[in-house]
């Protein structure tokens, strides 16, 4: 799920291509598709910072993961970012990352 | 500390020790858990890390051959192109149980798994510039879903670690030695009466000899 430049190679390689912009339209779309049986969902990550509160809900869920990937104008460190977050969540502070430099 | 309001009886302690007991050994269970729950986070973790800048320089890659495909190649042809794939990616999605926290894997067979006839175009309209960016990007499917797999999994095991170690500090610091103050309460509280107990027989043994015996009155009339 993305905006089309940044998504519309997936087609290619076999994925369900969902374009989405950032409006009300995009939650109810991801909804659909979390509801609808998808296992995996791929978000493109300006998409996923705008629908975060969506997709907590399906935090606790064992299924679909949601898993953000970059788009077309790039990484934007946020996926390393929510690593650690994790990491941090888990063990009180990020003691495995904390003085790598994120990015890729 | 506040102390819970409890009737000090013989038979409260003994529901109180049995309590503590429990907790005592529920303690130290859920402390395990949470050692070896953080010991396969930090391994699936280090996995997640690896794989997911792994993907993300991949699909990089693949946005800049996209890009180098695209301006070569009229918008119109790449998107007929693209629009109709002939790979396709079907998945399998199980659930694995670490230490309790299930974590979902995925299976996914392609329909073209040697990739063979794996471009969806004609080769005649578009050069090989888009072969080069489909292909980058083929490339970094199997990353992005074990990327998938590694990121849930950690995500559902660092919500399990931390309501694990919450238990684990309140049962450490508050329930067990609030249950530890209410014991010695409960003790001290019977010595006490024990006590008291003791004297008051001791005094009226007193006053019932004197009764029988009327030793006072006797030492007074010897003197």
């Amino acid at each position: 799920m993305g905006d089309r430049d940044s998504i519309y190679g997936f087609a290619a390689v076999g994925l369900e291509v969902i374009p989405a912009e950032e409006d009300a339209a995009a939650g109810r779309k991801l909804r659909d598709l979390a509801d609808g049986g998808y296992a995996v969902i791929y978000i493109t990550e300006r998409l996923y910072k705008f629908l975060e509160a969506d997709i907590a809900e399906y935090q606790e869920f064992v299924l679909p993961a949601i898993i953000p990937i970059p788009g077309a104008s790039g990484s934007s460190g946020m996926g390393v970012e929510m690593v650690k977050k994790s990491v941090e969540r888990a063990v009180g502070s990020d003691i495995l990352f904390g003085n790598e430099k994120g990015g890729g | 500390m506040a102390k819970k309001q409890v009737n000090p009886t013989r038979m409260e302690l003994t529901a109180q020790k049995r309590k503590l007991i429990t907790a005592v050994r529920g303690h130290k269970l859920l402390k395990d858990k949470r050692d070896e729950l953080m010991r396969q986070f930090l391994i699936l973790v280090r996995e997640n890390m690896s794989l997911r800048l792994e993907m993300e320089r991949g699909l990089a890659g693949a946005a800049a051959n996209f890009i180098l495909a695209r301006a070569v190649i009229p918008s119109p042809v790449l998107d007929t192109g693209l629009l109709l794939a002939n790979q396709e990616v079907g998945l399998e999605a199980g659930q694995k149980n670490i230490m309790g926290v299930l974590t979902p894997v995925f299976q996914f067979n392609l329909r073209n798994p040697d990739g063979a006839g794996s471009y969806s175009y004609g080769l005649s309209f578009t050069t090989g510039d888009l072969d080069i960016a489909v292909k980058s990007l083929a490339d970094v499917l199997p990353v992005m879903l074990r990327l998938a797999e590694a990121e849930k999994g950690c995500q559902l095991m660092a919500a399990e670690i931390e309501k694990t170690r919450r238990r684990v500090n309140a049962l450490e610091y508050t329930v067990i030695p609030e249950m530890r103050e209410t014991i010695k309460y409960i003790t001290m509280k019977l010595d006490e009466n024990e006590r008291s107990n003791q004297i008051r027989l001791m005094k009226v043994k007193d006053m019932m000899l004197e009764q029988a015996h009327h030793y006072e009155e006797k030492a007074w009339r010897e003197r």
